[in-house]
């Protein structure tokens, strides 16, 4: 019996399901550093998000008598995102509240994978945040915490930063990279963060153009925003908001999600550029110290948009409109 | 100098090595020969013997059917037997003459020349009255292609050498084997074109005929051979002018508008066997090659040949053979049986143990971008492939659909295993089919 089908015969070994496995695996640094830092607290409050995130989708596959989609490993990267987006201390129901809200609302019911419009996890993160605001801010400090903890506050650098000022010293810009400071699971450490970036690029499961054009774009507003400001120019400061907060871990792991992210590679560095200028504007004028997560759920709606008008010129068309 | 290439483009599994070592062997056909009418791009050829007839071998059988169309030669001597449909290889009937082969090879006499005696319409006609098309898989007329509006806008040549898709080796043997054929069929196409350069074009994946060629063109100050990165589709006609001279055309568009003639290793020999030695196109190479096949190896194959005993000769098909491809994995034609004639544009023979395409499951798409990154025509395939689903003529038209050439990268890099070129391909031809309609 020979097989018949339209060219091409041949393809790739890359698999959706392999792709999700390598964003699991380049998480891993980061989720072990978090571990590590807040304790087993931290290893809990990441299985409630990733086991709620996979058992939703089964279950709403089941119920719904869709093919089961649960082995494509989505479901899987989703909770552990969500999981490492929270502080180490939250109640588990919320987690797991916040992946059910992530997969079912925001993924499934706008039709599955590669329907969503945001990022799930950061919608589910986004919700948690309005709904119970107090609980997702209380960066409790919990047993067998081996980080800095602010003396005076206990609060994370970043809110610390905007509370009290920036203070040339006050805050180690070593620990902020190393990670030992108080923050979500898995923001804290640029470290580990960019080692599992170097995976991702490693395995060409993302390229440069998003993260470098966010960060890029952030640190030349907050650069712009100092010298303006009239506070002048401090190293300490600008590397303070790179390392501090969740930009590192929202510019490599949630603002290259395929799904939410222009497919057009022009598209892909104004999406960038947007989200660093989005995040700094939040942070630098909004009411909370964070900007990163509600700046790439509003981004991720400005997609469609910027696919319009960043369409690529097909070959040999050079300049002419079709 | 850099190598040279175009933007996009994969890197897929080569296969190469399976035949390229196995020097060209001359098969002799057992069997009957069949000789379909529409071995080329234009209208079918028309018949000029009928049933009973006893033809000779290079013996014009059909003419061409107009200016678009190109006559068809016996490469057997025999007994016409009839005349009727037959499956060829890309899955289609066409009507053929079939021809009971009487092993003698009883021959017309051809006709030598020589190059300098021969004018400019001359050299046209010999092409035309050979039976010359694009052998590199498209089969367009290569009289027509040679004769453009304005032969003095011609500033390049291209012999397309790249030989990009997977597992073929024809023409690497041939321009390791024959060179100077190569080089002799470039000579007569400069000949039509005063003002052009002549580039032999290779991929840098064959350093020997890159080397062989480079020797034979030492004194010849109006050839030059330029080597490619290994890509596919390094060898497509946009992406070859592109990596060469920079230049860029579109669907709409003809190598010439832009200066250029490309013609495939195979055709360039087929024009020198035509104009100098009188030969008209009754053979050419044909690699059998594949994990499912037992001694894969490169022949020389008359026209007409069944691909059976084809395969016969190359040891025959191993058990485990899932997927018979006629041409390259890339823009090849799957295979239901093969009881089909080697035609002027039959590459290859190409047997796979496994058919990667019916294991792998479809998914949903993921917008990753890599059939974006990997596109040389710089469309979207996906959301080219969402519109074909959709029927969504006007978008489809509007996102640039009519420039895909239809290489198959995106299929191929797809992570959700989705048929791209596929859908995309059938769109095409659908609006194709309403332009005509208007």
């Amino acid at each position: 019996m020979l097989h018949v089908s339209s060219n091409p015969h041949v393809r790739d070994r890359m698999t959706t399901s392999r792709l999700m496995q390598l964003v699991v695996i380049a998480l891993l640094p980061a989720s072990l550093f978090g571990i590590w830092n807040f304790g087993l607290r931290a290893l809990l409050v990441i299985v409630v998000s990733v086991v709620s995130s996979v058992g939703c989708e089964w279950l709403y596959d089941h119920f719904m008598h869709k093919k089961n989609t649960v082995t494509d490993f989505s479901a899987v990267v989703t909770g552990l995102l969500l999981a490492l987006n929270m502080p180490p201390m939250i109640p588990l129901w919320m987690p797991a509240l916040g992946s059910a809200f992530a997969i079912i609302v925001v993924k499934q019911l706008f039709g599955g994978l590669g329907q969503n419009f945001m990022n799930p996890a950061l919608a589910g993160r986004c919700f948690l945040m309005i709904s119970f605001a107090g609980r997702m801010t209380n960066f409790a400090v919990p047993e067998g915490f081996k980080g800095v903890v602010d003396a005076v506050t206990g609060a994370t650098p970043l809110a610390a930063l905007k509370a009290q000022g920036f203070t040339e010293g006050s805050v180690s810009v070593w620990n902020l990279f190393l990670g030992n400071v108080q923050g979500t699971i898995g923001e804290t450490s640029a470290l580990a963060i960019l080692i599992g970036a170097g995976i991702l690029l490693a395995f060409k499961v993302i390229d440069l153009k998003i993260p470098l054009t966010y960060i890029g774009s952030f640190t030349v507003f907050v650069i712009f925003y100092m010298l303006f400001s009239g506070m002048g120019f401090s190293g300490g400061y600008l590397l303070s908001h790179l390392f501090g907060g969740g930009l590192m871990l929202g510019a490599w792991f949630m603002a290259t999600d395929y799904v939410t992210t222009p497919i057009t590679p022009k598209g892909q560095l104004v999406y960038g550029c947007a989200l660093g200028i989005v995040t700094a504007v939040f942070r630098l004028f909004g009411g909370s110290a964070e900007g990163v997560s509600y700046a790439i759920i509003f981004c991720n709606l400005l997609v469609p948009l910027i696919e319009r008008v960043t369409l690529p010129t097909a070959f040999g068309k050079g300049g002419k409109k079709a | 100098m850099g190598l040279l290439t175009f933007k996009g483009g994969i890197h897929p599994y080569d296969g190469k090595e399976l035949s390229k070592g196995y020097p060209i062997e001359q098969y002799f056909p057992k069997g009957e020969m069949v000789y379909p009418l529409s071995q080329h791009i234009g209208a079918p050829a028309v018949p000029l013997v009928k049933k009973g007839d006893r033809v000779l071998a290079g013996q014009k059988i059909a003419d061409a059917g107009g200016f678009v169309s190109a006559p068809v030669h016996a490469s057997v001597s025999g007994t016409v037997k009839g005349m009727e449909p037959r499956l060829t290889a890309a899955g289609t009937m066409a009507n053929a003459i079939i021809v009971e082969n009487d092993q003698q090879y009883e021959s017309v006499e051809f006709v030598p020349a020589r190059l300098e005696d021969l004018s400019r319409e001359e050299i046209l006609k010999r092409i035309q009255e050979g039976g010359v098309v694009g052998m590199g898989g498209a089969g367009f007329p290569t009289h027509v292609k040679l004769s453009p509006k304005n032969p003095s806008s011609i500033e390049y040549v291209l012999v397309n050498g790249a030989e990009c898709e997977p597992y073929l080796t024809s023409d690497y043997r041939r321009m390791l084997e024959e060179p100077e054929k190569v080089v002799g069929g470039l000579q007569v196409i400069l000949r039509l074109f005063e003002n052009a350069k002549g580039c032999i074009c290779i991929e840098d994946n064959k350093p020997d005929c890159i080397e062989k060629m480079k020797g034979l063109v030492r004194d010849l100050p109006n050839i030059e051979v330029k080597e490619l990165m290994t890509k596919y589709p390094q060898g497509g006609e946009r992406t070859l002018i592109y990596a060469v001279t920079g230049r860029e055309i579109n669907s709409s568009m003809l190598p010439a508008d832009v200066g250029c003639v490309v013609d495939n290793v195979d055709t360039v020999t087929a024009i020198y066997q035509a104009v100098v030695q009188g030969l008209p196109v009754t053979s050419r190479i044909v690699t059998v090659t594949g994990d499912a096949v037992r001694e894969p190896k490169n022949f020389t194959v008359l026209t007409g040949t069944n691909m059976r005993e084809l395969i016969d000769a190359a040891g025959g098909l191993k058990g485990n053979a899932a997927k018979i491809i006629s041409g390259g994995p890339m823009m090849g034609f799957a295979l239901y049986q093969l009881d089909v004639p080697c035609v002027k544009t039959t590459s290859a023979f190409l047997c796979l143990s496994r058919d990667e395409v019916s294991q792998a499951v479809e998914t949903a798409c993921i917008n990753c971008g890599r059939c974006v990154s990997v596109c040389p025509g710089h469309v979207l395939p996906a959301r080219l492939a969402t519109f074909a689903l959709h029927g969504d003529m006007e978008n489809f038209q509007k996102y640039d659909g009519m420039e895909c050439c239809e290489c198959g990268c995106c299929s191929y890099v797809c992570p959700a295993k989705r048929p791209l070129t596929q859908s995309i391909k059938s769109m095409r031809k659908m609006v194709l089919a309403s332009r005509r309609k208007k």
